[in-house]
């Protein structure tokens, strides 16, 4: 029987490649997330950033109460790639955007000649202010879940901005036969397991999960938008999402730039030592 | 030093200066002027992508090692400060995490190389033994690693893998307690973990020069698997330099371009997203799994129901290897010229991925969803745990039972008698 | 056509014809795999250059009218120290009068060194420009500062008049914003 190792490799890369294929149910029993069409999908794509600017100012008017982005400074927003980036600035934090709209927030800060704690207007350098002290403080003061930290939420959780656009777009009325609590919420989006909780038909149980978030964007018109676009929940939604998307990663742009790049110059550097390889082996029977 | 005798003569006036102080040039030139066998196929390019992967590995660990910060406080916001704000710190952290992945799949392909072509086998059993101190440092340095992000499967997993230890009958606390720095993970473990992250490779770097030496003492083992006596070297070898110096760079191009595609397209594809979730020591993840590499390992640690069994399976999966070359009863070294011993090979390898797949899977899921089925001692004949359980029976009664059966009774193919046999034996066919 | 094996000679020199390193294809494989090791060793290198939250620009704000006429008080600014000097009528007089002093190595007026309508008060950074050790205040031959590493002297300008510093002392940017209040950086 005849059996080359390169079938055998061919067969075990595709087994991997069919194994790694999404499952129809995403993690936890939730819906798959809705697709929010989002302009940085794929190898090719780049951040819109208008959707970068609406989408911080949704951060800044309705998570910012709650969550924390401890990992982003004013002075990012100003990098190119970012929501406010302006060629003409010498460096990010120079950027006389990100100056003004640091100079909107308060932080903390001890006076540099009694040491008393005093709150200042924020500058470029500074991190974006935290609303709680601390993790404790943040748990007490929202029924015992402390609001997780929004830097990295896009690579925190399978399906990315799409997950966050859909969680937060995606609250509905619990079905009936759902025991639920006063401090949860139901999400078709948010993982979870709701057979214990369910009291109908034992095939259907629903799916999703409880968050302890309430919705947090309810109205249209919650946020207003200086574009003009017109601020519906599913477009505030997908404005934040793209928003933690780009502070999750903020030099996917860069990175997909280069990595074409990188690979252009590959592909032509293994023609060229395939081309001296052929030529040193010209002549030897192999 | 080498199996073969140098033929190197220095020319100008420093390299004879040198030669007889410390002959580092000699060395050089016999290492390129290697006599190797002209018929090694792209299996044999895995050895210098290795190479490429350790040299990688270090080189970008150490630049991360100027910005990381070894304290359970600042760990995980030191390495999101090296993604955003270190020039080109994103390229040299995606380089370094994919870095490992690579590692990983090229010292499988190679170890499956190694195993297919016999080249475990006298005289080359230290080059194998040595490969497996290898693999085993590099899973070793791969855990201590995973841990640094100090996210939450780096935290978890580490609990999880530690506790093994603890499994260990009576010495098995004090041992775990000692190794932590403490009763929990903690600052003392983190700290102590970068240390030994970045001692290790070294250490892998000091035994892949032994490894390369041993090569060149028994000599480069090739497809056809038979020994070149020296009256048939100038016809069945070639110089290292430039044959496969050459050969083995466009491997390496081609091994950096999938690289590529991973760090600059899918960077955090291979990894969890858990761990971009600060680590908690008060909320265990839904699914705790280390990297994908390590998968079979885990699946075999939770196939045992005895905690310590389980531990000491995992262990025996890395320590048979260790015995391989006195497992195996054949005289003939190729697998192209044994059939019956490929056969087992091709299953050995679909076990493997196999095994790696279940090491993901909840052990109580269906493997077939629907599928009725009945309870067998401990759990669901139709689940994960039952289907480890019989991919880990295959896999150690592969080295244990049919290895050394199958080398006693099997009929090999003929096998040529010099290498270049087969070739002009298809030329003269077309002729 | 069989190929035929073509011997190789005992030193294992490659066939005739091929593979000399005079080759344009070898030279250009050679040259793209440098090309390579530049790609990859400049991010490396670039790492180390200061990173983004460090080239932010910090700035310090204080209030000039704390210091005390023929005083100086030390702040911070980027993790160097800064010297805040009241020099009295006296001193002022002696450092203009010097503008042209022939032992300066580095000529500058004293009032390019301060902002108009603010002339007593001088700033500048507290490191020699010899080797960076942090000068005496009020020591010296010229009545401004002395540095006891290696003997350099500075007068109330910041002006190096002996010794081996080859600069004056740095005057950082800085501006008056309210009143006395000077913003560094």
């Amino acid at each position: 029987m005849t059996f080359s190792i390169r079938k055998l490799a061919l067969s075990v890369a595709a087994l991997a490649v069919v194994g790694t294929a999404a499952p129809a149910l995403a993690e936890g029993g939730a819906h798959h997330p809705r697709s929010g069409g989002f302009t940085f999908d794929g190898p090719f794509g780049t951040f819109d950033q208008g959707q970068l600017q609406r989408g911080y100012k949704v951060y800044r008017e309705v998570c910012s109460a709650c969550h924390s982005m401890d990992l982003m400074h004013f002075r990012t927003l100003g990098e190119r790639g970012g929501p406010f980036y302006d060629p003409h600035a010498e460096n990010p934090a120079a950027n006389r955007y990100v100056r003004t709209l640091a100079a909107e927030i308060e932080v903390a800060d001890i006076d540099t000649e009694t040491g008393e704690a005093i709150r200042r207007p924020a500058t470029p350098a500074d991190k974006f202010p935290n609303p709680y002290p601390n993790r404790t403080a943040a748990g007490a003061a929202n029924g015992g879940a402390a609001p997780p930290d929004l830097s990295v939420m896009a690579k925190a959780r399978h399906g990315g901005a799409d997950y966050i656009y859909s969680l937060l777009s995606g609250y509905e009325a619990p079905p009936a036969g759902l025991r639920m609590t006063a401090t949860q919420h139901y999400n078709p989006y948010m993982a979870g397991d709701m057979t214990p909780f369910w009291d109908g038909d034992p095939e259907h149980v629903p799916a999703g999960g409880f968050i302890a978030m309430p919705p947090p964007l309810t109205a249209a018109g919650q946020v207003t938008y200086d574009d003009g676009t017109e601020a519906t929940v599913d477009q505030m939604a997908k404005d934040v999402a793209a928003f933690i998307a780009w502070s999750s990663d903020p030099k996917a742009t860069e990175r997909k730039q280069s990595g074409i790049g990188v690979l252009a110059f590959l592909a032509i550097f293994a023609g060229i030592t395939y081309a001296s390889y052929r030529r040193i082996w010209k002549g030897v029977a192999h | 030093m080498s199996g073969h005798e140098s033929t190197y003569v220095p020319k100008t006036g420093i390299e004879k200066w040198l030669d007889t102080r410390l002959p580092i040039v000699r060395f050089g030139a016999d290492y390129l002027s290697l006599p190797t066998p002209k018929n090694l196929n792209y299996w044999y390019t895995f050895g210098g992508i290795l190479t490429l992967c350790l040299v990688t590995q270090i080189a970008t660990g150490i630049f991360l090692a100027m910005h990381y910060q070894p304290n359970t406080a600042m760990a995980f916001a030191s390495v999101e400060r090296i993604m955003r704000d270190v020039n080109g710190g994103w390229l040299i952290r995606y380089v370094h995490a994919n870095g490992a992945s690579m590692f990983f799949i090229a010292v499988y392909i190679h170890m499956l190389r190694g195993l297919y072509y016999g080249s475990y086998k006298a005289p080359r059993e230290m080059i194998w033994i040595l490969g497996c101190v290898i693999f085993f440092l590099m899973i070793a340095t791969a855990f201590l690693g995973y841990v640094l992000p100090w996210g939450q499967m780096s935290y978890w997993g580490a609990e999880v893998i530690t506790n093994l230890i603890g499994a260990i009958p009576v010495i098995g606390e004090p041992i775990l307690i000692w190794l932590r720095g403490g009763p929990a993970i903690d600052n003392a473990t983190l700290n102590r973990f970068f240390s030994l992250h970045y001692l290790l490779p070294f250490v892998i770097f000091g035994v892949v020069v032994l490894h390369l030496w041993a090569l060149h003492t028994a000599g480069q083992n090739n497809p056809v698997g038979i020994l070149i006596p020296k009256e048939r070297e100038a016809k069945d070898t070639v110089p290292f330099h430039p044959y496969y110096t050459v050969k083995d760079g466009f491997a390496v191009i081609l091994f950096l371009m999938l690289f590529s595609v991973f760090v600059f397209f899918m960077p955090d594809s291979l990894g969890h997203a858990d761990n971009y979730i600060p680590a908690n020591p008060l909320q265990t993840p839904p699914h705790i799994v280390p990297e994908w590499y390590m998968l079979p390992f885990y699946a075999i640690l939770r196939a045992i129901p005895d905690k310590f069994g389980g531990v000491v399976a995992m262990f025996a999966a890395i320590g048979v290897l260790f015995v391989l070359p006195w497992l195996d009863t054949s005289k003939v070294r190729s697998m192209r010229y044994r059939p019956t011993m490929k056969i087992f090979f091709v299953i050995l390898v679909i076990v493997g991925v196999g095994l790696g797949w279940c090491g993901g899977q909840l052990p109580d899921a269906q493997v077939v969803p629907g599928m009725p089925s009945f309870t067998l001692i401990d759990g669901q004949l139709n689940s994960y745990l039952w289907l480890t359980r019989l991919f880990t029976l295959y896999y150690f009664a592969f080295f244990g039972i049919i290895m050394p059966f199958v080398g006693l009774k099997e009929t090999p193919l003929k096998i040529p008698a010099s290498i270049s046999e087969p070739v002009l034996s298809d030329a003269e066919k077309k002729a | 056509m069989a190929e035929s094996v073509v011997t190789t000679d005992p030193h294992g020199e490659p066939p005739e014809g091929d593979a000399t390193r005079r080759d344009f294809i070898h030279i250009a494989a050679g040259a793209a795999a440098a090309g390579a090791g530049v790609m990859v060793a400049w991010p490396l290198i670039n790492s180390m250059n200061p990173a983004a939250d460090t080239l932010a620009l910090s700035t310090v704000e204080f209030d000039t009218s704390k210091v005390a006429e023929g005083m100086q008080i030390v702040i911070t600014w980027q993790g160097k120290p800064v010297f805040l000097r009241f020099r009295t009528p006296a001193e002022l007089q002696r450092v203009i009068a010097d503008n042209d002093a022939p032992d300066l190595k580095e000529r500058q007026t004293d009032q390019e060194r301060t902002k108009p309508g603010h002339e007593p008060m001088l700033v500048v950074l507290g490191n020699c420009t010899h080797l960076g050790c942090i000068p005496t205040f009020g020591a010296g031959d010229f009545g401004g500062w002395f540095c006891p590493c290696h003997g350099s002297h500075y007068d109330a300008s910041g002006r190096i008049r002996k010794g081996p510093a080859p600069k004056n002392l740095v005057v950082p940017e800085y501006e008056f914003t309210a009143g006395s209040t000077i913003r560094i950086g």
